[in-house]
């Protein structure tokens, strides 16, 4: 589904990633792992649109998007969260939800202005999508707070209500568990998996608890200093040497840093 | 004969305050809603107040004119040229993070007040232009003419009110409140940002270039003095911030109690010790700089905060 070709990323001196290429595969969820610095969320990044590779191709769907917005990227069904919540602070967490769908018509500034009618059944739709996505994700004890005065886990389940409600062929999650208590991550997987089952909806996760990912994920992607080190099932890649190498140092890595 | 004074004292302040309100929910729309910092607003205001004077005046050989069209006319053209204006602008600046377009703003609004000082062929430079007719000015004359004006100044408030208030209970204004809010993550979420703000900026400057229209009309003499931006950036921004950014009553209410206030103080200020008096609009500058503290310090949000509209198919 989307497939990066020998990019790279340079950050004034700083190569943070290395001629990598890896595919992240539709239909399943995708583990992207790896120690801090290793280029995962630069990825993530590349991916979105949110930052230009100096080298390389993004493919989403065999289509090249690398000179795509990231805007242009989600109308294309593309979602993503932020690892540090991007809430619309001072929007409801319902205006938020309703805020991130597609509305062509009432986002159209004629119709908003004399053609009042022209938007209700879209906006009604998006409403009742809303409603379901807060309930889903049982938020609806604060469905009119303001998104900023949430606590940080609600805010990383508002993001993912977001990213739902654009009915995207692939989210990316940023280390959507950080910050979200035991009960309500169990409840967060739950979730993934169902929307991962029942509407074959692609997902693509950063994370560091590598027991979340092998509860999550069919298929992993390790990452080390800006290059794919190595991919597989979460048992293959936990008893690979350059991967604990990677995690807990020593050897090549070691003698580099 | 003390109380018809008054009753017209009222009047002037209620229709400078009008023209305000006007200016308020025009900045609104840019900052409030969109978070654009127009920092710029007595350039566009300019503009707005020449054409419309230039468009409904008689034949002169002074300045450009001749064109002698009724006032709703000059209005319109005042907010399609200002419109325009901004649209340049925007094209230029709108991708500005805030504190930089604040900057670039007030730059081309200076630009803009300089060629009308100087381009005095269509202005008559610093000397101003004369005769500039009221609405219905053929009907009614004297003091009961500053009547109907108000009558008119409002309904313009109230047009532009309305419009204000569609575009913040829709999607689109939604949308924009999260851009404000979050421009990256509404990036992610679809959101043609640029669009969007290219937008919002005409609509504002638009507004704004009425609002300088109606002046032009109420005072029927229009110099560059009256574009003087101590008068209309900066009061129009504390106007805003008091009333209550986000909020078109807020805007409303805080254009015209700024207005009122600023006006009572004049009557203070002009009885001071006459080695004084040449400071007096020093004073008054002041006097308003420490009610914005004031009203900051106890509204943060401004006397009426922003509000989520309503959502309409609720239960």
């Amino acid at each position: 589904m989307i497939r990066l070709e020998s990019i790279c990323v340079d950050f004034g001196g700083l190569r943070a990633i290395d001629h990598a290429s890896f595919e992240v595969e539709a239909g399943r969820i995708t583990g992207l792992i790896g120690p801090n610095g290793a280029g995962k969320t630069t990825a993530f990044n590349v991916i979105a649109g949110a930052v230009r590779p100096s080298a390389g191709r993004v493919l989403f769907d065999g289509k090249d998007i690398t000179g795509l917005k990231p805007y242009q990227r989600a109308q294309r069904g593309l979602a993503r969260t932020f690892q540090i919540p991007h809430e619309f602070t001072r929007l409801t967490v319902l205006e938020n939800l309703m805020a991130a769908a597609s509305a062509p018509e009432g986002e159209n500034v004629f119709n908003v202005v004399f053609r009042r009618g022209s938007f209700d059944a879209e906006e009604r739709a998006i409403y009742d999508r809303a409603r379901e996505t807060v309930r889903f994700l049982e938020l609806e004890h604060v469905i009119d707070v303001p998104a900023g005065n949430l606590s940080g886990g609600q805010k990383k389940l508002v993001e993912l209500g977001r990213a739902l409600m654009r009915d995207p062929k692939i989210i990316l999650l940023d280390e959507i568990g950080a910050g979200i208590n035991r009960t309500l991550l169990g409840k967060l997987a739950d979730k993934i998996k169902l929307l991962n089952t029942e509407q074959g909806l692609t997902f693509c996760l950063i994370e560091h608890d590598l027991d979340y990912v092998s509860r999550l994920c069919d298929h992993v992607l390790v990452m080390a200093q800006g290059q794919l080190l190595t991919e597989g099932t979460v048992d293959q890649v936990r008893n690979d040497e350059r991967v604990i190498e990677a995690y807990f140092g020593g050897g090549k890595y070691e003698a580099q840093a | 004969m003390e109380l018809t004074g008054l009753f017209f004292y009222l009047v002037s302040i209620l229709i400078a305050g009008g023209i305000y309100a006007l200016l308020c929910l025009a900045l609104n729309i840019q900052w409030g809603m969109g978070g654009l910092f127009n920092a710029g607003i007595a350039g566009f205001f300019a503009v707005g107040a020449y054409t419309s004077a230039i468009l409904t005046t008689e034949m002169s050989t002074k300045h450009l004119g001749g064109f002698g069209m009724p006032v709703v006319v000059g209005l319109i053209g005042a907010g399609v040229l200002a419109g325009l204006m901004g649209w340049a602008v925007a094209r230029i600046c709108v991708r500005l993070k805030s504190d930089y377009l604040a900057m670039a703003s007030i730059g081309i609004a200076e630009i803009m007040r300089l060629v009308i000082v100087n381009e005095s062929w269509a202005t008559n430079g610093s000397l101003g232009l004369a005769g500039i007719p009221r609405p219905f000015g053929e009907f009614v004359s004297g003091r009961s003419a500053d009547l109907v004006f108000l009558a008119y100044v409002w309904a313009v408030v109230l047009i532009v009110y309305l419009v204000a208030m569609r575009l913040y209970d829709s999607p689109w204004g939604r949308s924009l409140r999260a851009i404000r809010d979050n421009e990256v993550s509404a990036d992610a979420a679809g959101k043609n940002i640029e669009k969007f703000r290219v937008q919002t900026f005409v609509i504002g400057c638009a507004f704004m270039g009425v609002a300088g229209g109606l002046s032009a009309h109420y005072f029927r003499f229009l110099s560059p003095s009256a574009t003087d931006p101590l008068l209309v950036t900066f009061l129009t921004w504390v106007m805003l911030m008091a009333g209550g950014s986000g909020n078109n009553r807020g805007a409303i209410v805080g254009g015209l109690g700024i207005w009122t206030l600023w006006s009572v103080t004049e009557i203070f200020v002009n009885r001071l010790p006459p080695e004084w008096v040449t400071r007096s609009s020093y004073i008054r500058m002041l006097l308003v700089g420490l009610l914005l503290q004031f009203v900051l310090q106890k509204f943060r949000a401004g006397i009426i905060p922003e509000k989520s509209p309503p959502i309409r198919f609720r239960e």
